[in-house]
């Protein structure tokens, strides 16, 4: 963490009266989720409606478990291109393991096994042969497609009934709404990221490194596993959001999530992550998400928007989230 | 390598040492591989005054590639990157599209130049974005342009409606499948514009300066280059390319979908550019390294299909190609393999070449 130095001007006032400023970026991205959902509320009838709320959860569940993958690794100053292609590949080993009969547990270890291994091989490459994350994640992204390809150029169903069964599930809160178990998944696997980020050696060691790893080298922390760790994390986020897309699709297909690496990014910049490491929360990817999520259920609701648009307000929030960010660092 | 004593060793390390040997090596074996899986892979013929063959089609097809790789290798050099390229080229295709058909005389030559100057100076001003960006507000430049990355294609389906637009244009069509002087005019452009960026950019200073410049941007300030505009230039020059590339893609298909002109373009300009032994770091880069990087992609892409591999498979290749590339590029990795073949004493040349 770099510790800013107060300047004159508008903004440090403002500041000064706010909570401490590495929650700045957080705040801002809670404020801007609240105010989307706020406007919508007013302008929509049924938008303010929680169900839509819940909805939004369960229709972005595999980008959340993403998100949180990514937020690893952007922490750590990295970046990994390839979730997108690993996301695909999950959903095409899971069809076609299912379609050759295998238990359903089996499926889902073989996924995990294979998109951890990815990120690990990608770490490995990163760490110990100084290839720049950018060129080793690109690899990792052409592999993982490629292998799509290899296993069918098709698109497979899922009719698994186990799978099916969780795919519709859901938990019934009071009120009548209800909650589509994948969400509560994902919401969990939140859970336990902001855990290992905030109050475990590992994640702290994620911090440090992203602050700066020759000093992270100096002070004897295991530099080499967190940095492949991350993106071991990552990998085997992934392999759980291609779990949860194949859920949501109920098919696996070699075109499934194309680009989806990229709305994985801008969720964890609108979060309030710096790119270039050392701060930001596993919580302010949750709501980068849920930002991304109610751009699009806008243009559903309002219906004479046409859906490039959603691709723009990304690219502007983008813009401003990174704009400001320079801004609050700028010494 | 320790078997062949005397000059012959020295020679052989010399040429092992170089940059360029083991791009210009893969591109080999990859034609040798052509050769084999079909005997007449090089023959070129002429029919109706053009030029026609295997050899051909890969210029022709990796002129797109070459295109935003040239810009591209610029940008890398001043240690920057340029991930927005795919998204211009869409948006240069869809503005010179559309305008080709909202035309009243859509199928006229002079239609067919204006639109490819607006989409040109379209894609001026999207470099000048970037390079604002990246040179004034001081974003990372994998992140500033990240933000066009993103909206580029939302910017071009807006232009083209979300429709494919279909233009009727031969004028527009000649960009990508006429013929010049027997030989493809795309190949002829890409190739152009390869010559005249190296003249100007090895016969005069600015080759020295963006080097300078990516070594280190402040301490280049401080004698007294402009860094700031050198910055600004490549990514407006990148953005030209890219355009261009753009507009040969869109003039291939005579039309432009918004959602896929030149996806993931900007992967394969940077694969070009890494194979080509251009440095990510910056402040080293090689122009004929990105010419050999751009063939040896479109040489791949057109042997897959040719040795009787589905054209998907592609990317598994790519993606071998990359780590191959990256590794013998490393000097951690050059490092490890030194210390096994490490019973003889080496020559000096190869440790020069890790830089």
């Amino acid at each position: 963490m770099s510790i800013t130095v107060p300047e004159e001007g508008l903004l440090a006032r403002a500041a000064r009266f706010s909570p401490p400023r590495r929650y700045l970026p957080v705040l801002g991205t809670f404020a801007l989720f609240i105010g989307m959902f706020g406007v919508g509320g007013i302008r929509y009838e049924g938008f303010a409606d929680p169900q839509v709320f819940l909805t939004l959860l369960l229709d972005n569940a595999f980008l959340i478990v993403l998100a949180v993958g990514m937020t690893f690794v952007i922490l750590t100053g990295g970046i990994d291109l390839s979730v997108g292609s690993n996301v695909a590949l999950s959903t095409l080993i899971a069809a076609r393991t299912l379609e050759l009969g295998w238990p359903v547990v089996a499926v889902i270890g073989v996924v995990l096994l294979a998109g951890t291994l990815l990120g690990t091989a990608m770490g490995l490459l990163i760490h110990y042969f100084d290839i720049q994350p950018f060129i080793a994640t690109l690899a990792g992204m052409f592999l993982a497609r490629g292998l799509c390809y290899l296993i069918s150029v098709d698109s497979i169903p899922i009719k698994d009934e186990t799978f099916s069964a969780i795919a519709f599930g859901s938990i019934t809160l009071p009120g009548g709404y209800y909650l589509g178990w994948t969400a509560v998944f994902a919401l969990v696997i939140v859970a336990v990221a902001a855990y290992v980020l905030s109050s475990t050696r590992f994640g702290r060691t994620v911090y440090a490194l992203g602050g700066s790893e020759p000093s992270a080298l100096l002070m004897g922390l295991p530099v080499a596993a967190t940095k492949v760790g991350v993106y071991a994390i990552s990998g085997l986020c992934a392999a759980l959001g291609g779990l949860l897309f194949a859920l949501y699709t109920l098919s696996g297909y070699s075109l499934h999530a194309v680009g989806m690496e990229l709305d994985a990014i801008a969720a964890v910049v609108i979060g309030g992550t710096l790119l270039t490491g050392g701060r930001g929360f596993v919580i302010g990817s949750l709501l980068g998400v849920l930002v991304l999520g109610t751009i699009q259920t806008f243009i559903s609701f309002d219906g004479t928007l046409s859906s490039w648009w959603t691709r723009i307000t990304i690219g502007v929030l983008v813009l401003v989230f990174v704009v400001a960010q320079r801004v609050l660092t700028r010494r | 390598m320790p078997e062949s004593p005397g000059t012959v060793k020295a020679l052989g390390a010399r040429a092992l040492a170089h940059r360029l040997f083991w791009p210009l090596a893969a591109l080999g074996a990859l034609l040798v591989v052509n050769l084999i899986a079909t005997p007449t892979f090089f023959n070129v013929r002429i029919q109706d005054g053009h030029l026609f063959g295997s050899l051909v089609d890969i210029v022709r097809n990796g002129a797109p590639v070459l295109l935003v790789a040239i810009g591209m290798t610029l940008v890398i050099a001043t240690r920057g990157i340029d991930l927005s390229v795919g998204a211009v080229a869409a948006i240069a295709g869809a503005v010179a599209c559309v305008y080709i058909v909202k035309s009243p005389a859509d199928g006229a030559a002079g239609t067919a130049v204006v639109a490819v100057t607006m989409a040109l100076a379209v894609c001026v001003a999207l470099g000048l974005w970037n390079g604002f960006l990246v040179s004034v507000v001081g974003i990372q430049p994998i992140i500033a342009t990240l933000v066009l990355m993103v909206a580029g294609r939302g910017i071009a389906m807006l232009v083209t409606g979300g429709q494919i637009t279909t233009v009727n244009n031969d004028t527009f069509a000649a960009l990508a499948s006429g013929h010049l002087l027997t030989l493809p005019v795309a190949a002829l452009i890409a190739l152009g514009v390869f010559a005249a960026t190296q003249i100007v950019v090895r016969r005069t200073a600015l080759g020295l300066l963006i080097e300078s410049v990516g070594i280190n941007p402040e301490a280049s300030r401080l004698a007294g280059v402009r860094s700031r505009t050198i910055i600004w230039t490549v990514y407006v020059f990148a953005a030209l390319c890219a355009g261009t590339a753009g507009l040969i893609v869109a003039a291939n298909t005579h039309s432009v979908n918004a959602n896929s002109l030149g996806l993931w373009i900007e992967l394969d300009a940077i694969l070009a550019v890494v194979i080509g032994g251009t440095s990510l770091a910056g402040g080293r880069f090689s122009l004929t390294g990105t010419l050999v990087g751009a063939m040896l992609i479109a040489t791949l892409t057109r042997t897959i299909p040719n040795i009787g591999i589905p054209a998907e498979a592609n990317y598994l290749f790519k993606a071998l190609v990359v780590v191959i590339v990256c590794l013998l590029q490393s000097p951690k990795a050059r490092a490890v393999l030194q210390r096994r073949r490490d019973r003889t004493p080496t020559g000096p040349s190869r440790e020069e070449a890790v830089v």
